[in-house]
């Protein structure tokens, strides 16, 4: 099993190199010159080819795709333009909000939509089945922002029981972390939880025709056991697949969600770097929140050669 | 079908936007600022005093633009990369490898920096929202290749001696016809949303084409005053989106897709 795990984390490496390799070159293929770009509108032609200069621009692209390689195998992600402080500490900044952001919203989804989708799935055709579906599909087809400010205006505005925005770490107390983040880690679960949901009811339903779980019904198990003990079990592994590739969704959802709730995350810096036209900082982000998201989605498949021992590479 | 007549709907008040009782969506009339609905307009007034239930149903014709061409280009690109990938070895791995890197860039993302890259006009936030979806698409086709040119019919097709570019279109495209229009539906249905994304944290459609998306990004900073400038655009949005999703899956049932 050990070595299984180890080709599996190699082969996670030359995947990143490739991202990294993308990154480069959304910046460097693109049509357009990025010192005029990352000049703006008002700049000489002296300040243009400085900042050609400063980033390395005039060397040939192969030696800038190495070097840039090189550095992001160092960890090193460059000098923001705007700041001049580095990438990976602006980064380091940002990265308590969003994670938290996301951690709670990805604990009340799961939490919420498993039971909600093995609900429907057992009751297949019914009223609770089609109203789970139906609720799951508008998750899908809602803008996340304006679901967040919908529900600051009830919340917040008209029922005046939580903060309209803003974050408050860990640090300032508990109850005050929370009271912050709960509206924006409903908004963000929401598409999160359509997803999950339609993905247990699906497979969880495809399981239910088995010959094993008519046996459990008919042996007399109470039907909470056979749902959570067999069924369940036995969809899980598109489920947890699910909540693996679904995190995209979520980072994306976490950008907006962010920027509704003033909420002074990864997804800010992001916006603000594009605003200012802070080229490092955008690649670096993408690199870093790409890398998260590969890592993720290791951890899982490694989690099912460790649940399912049928599973090989 | 309740998706199809949605969306039909919303494509006629978006299409004969100017036959809808609608004023100039960009005419300011700053006595009326930040009017509540009323029997005049419907929606309300914004911040300039401009007629919000004008300017959703133009809105409208943006978001459907968008959202449609995106679905299109994305599936020709996506089919063309798909069926050479599939088919010719050589290119396969590097093909996929670049795929793969661009799979795990999330989307919003991926089309946000794209934008830092570009000017704010319609047709690069289509370029934007294309570059992200190809590689599903991509998968797809190259996935249904593989399978399929190992079958009898094409060896077959060989043997008589037909070309690679007509067994490539005459006997593998049309078998990938069916799941290729379901998922530009979704597709299509993700692009109306990420454009809204991409609008409201400015780096979308220029501010002066009055994009659902632009609607809500300027009226989020009267939220506690005239939220009605966010909600009705929005909620067009949703039920437009959920139209496209709903028809999406008509489509699947219909054609029998997986």
């Amino acid at each position: 099993m050990l070595p299984l795990i180890a080709r599996r984390i190699l082969a996670t490496i030359p995947v990143m190199g490739v991202v990294a390799l993308t990154v480069f070159g959304l910046l460097h293929l693109t049509p357009g010159d990025p010192a005029v770009i990352i000049a703006g509108d008002y700049a000489t032609t002296q300040d243009i080819d400085k900042i050609r200069t400063r980033l390395g621009l005039d060397r040939p692209l192969l030696t800038q795709a190495g070097i840039w390689l090189a550095s992001v195998a160092r960890g090193d992600l460059g000098v923001s333009i705007y700041s001049g402080l580095p990438v990976t500490r602006l980064i380091g900044q940002r990265v308590g909000p969003t994670a938290a952001l996301t951690a709670l919203a990805m604990l009340i989804s799961v939490t919420l939509a498993v039971p909600l989708g093995v609900l429907a799935a057992w009751r297949q055709g019914s009223w609770l089945d089609r109203a789970i579906m139906i609720v799951s599909v508008s998750g899908f087809s809602m803008p996340v922002f304006w679901l967040g400010f919908l529900l600051v205006w009830v919340f917040a505005i008209q029922a005046g029981v939580l903060p309209v925005q803003g974050y408050q770490p860990l640090e300032a107390g508990p109850w005050q972390f929370l009271r912050h983040l709960v509206l924006p880690a409903v908004t963000l679960s929401l598409v999160y939880m359509a997803l999950i949901a339609r993905m247990t009811r699906a497979s969880v339903l495809g399981v239910l025709r088995e010959d094993y779980i008519r046996t459990a019904f008919a042996k007399g198990l109470a039907p909470h056991r056979v749902l959570l003990g067999h069924a369940l079990k036995a969809a899980s592994l598109p489920v947890v697949t699910i909540i693996g590739v679904g995190f995209a969704l979520l980072i994306g959802g976490a950008v907006v969600t962010e920027s509704v709730f003033a909420i002074p995350g990864l997804g800010r810096l992001t916006v603000d770097a594009i605003v200012r036209r802070d080229y490092p900082v955008v690649q670096g982000v993408v690199l870093v929140v790409s890398g998260v998201y590969v890592l993720l989605n290791l951890v899982i498949d490694v989690a099912y050669v460790v649940l399912d021992p049928r599973i090989r590479y | 079908m309740t998706g199809l007549v949605t969306l039909a709907l919303i494509a006629i008040t978006g299409l004969g936007a100017n036959l809808w009782w609608t004023a100039d969506p960009q005419a300011l009339r700053p006595v009326a600022r930040l009017r509540p609905p009323s029997a005049e307009q419907w929606f309300g007034t914004d911040q300039y005093g401009r007629d919000v239930y004008s300017r959703t149903l133009y809105g409208g014709r943006i978001s459907l633009q968008v959202g449609a061409m995106v679905g299109v280009v994305s599936l020709l690109l996506g089919v063309t990369i798909g069926l050479c990938s599939g088919y010719y070895r050589r290119i396969d791995a590097v093909v996929m490898r670049v795929m793969d890197g661009l799979m795990a860039i999330p989307a919003i993302l991926l089309a946000l920096a794209l934008m830092a890259l570009m000017r704010a006009s319609v047709k690069n936030v289509i370029i934007a929202l294309v570059i992200p979806e190809i590689p599903r698409v991509v998968r797809l086709v190259r996935a249904s290749v593989l399978s399929l040119r190992e079958q009898t019919m094409v060896e077959g097709a060989r043997a008589i001696g037909a070309q690679t570019p007509r067994i490539l279109l005459r006997y593998i495209l049309p078998a990938l016809v069916a799941p290729l229009i379901v998922q530009g539906t979704y597709i299509c249905a993700s692009a109306i949303l990420f454009e809204a994304y991409l609008s409201f944290l400015g780096a979308g459609t220029p501010p002066i084409i009055p994009s659902w998306g632009n609607i809500m990004a300027e009226g989020r900073a009267y939220v506690q005053r005239a939220f009605w400038i966010i909600l009705f655009p929005g909620a067009f949005l949703a039920l437009t989106v959920l139209a496209v999703n709903l028809v999406g899956d008509g489509l699947r049932d219909l054609l029998k897709v997986r």
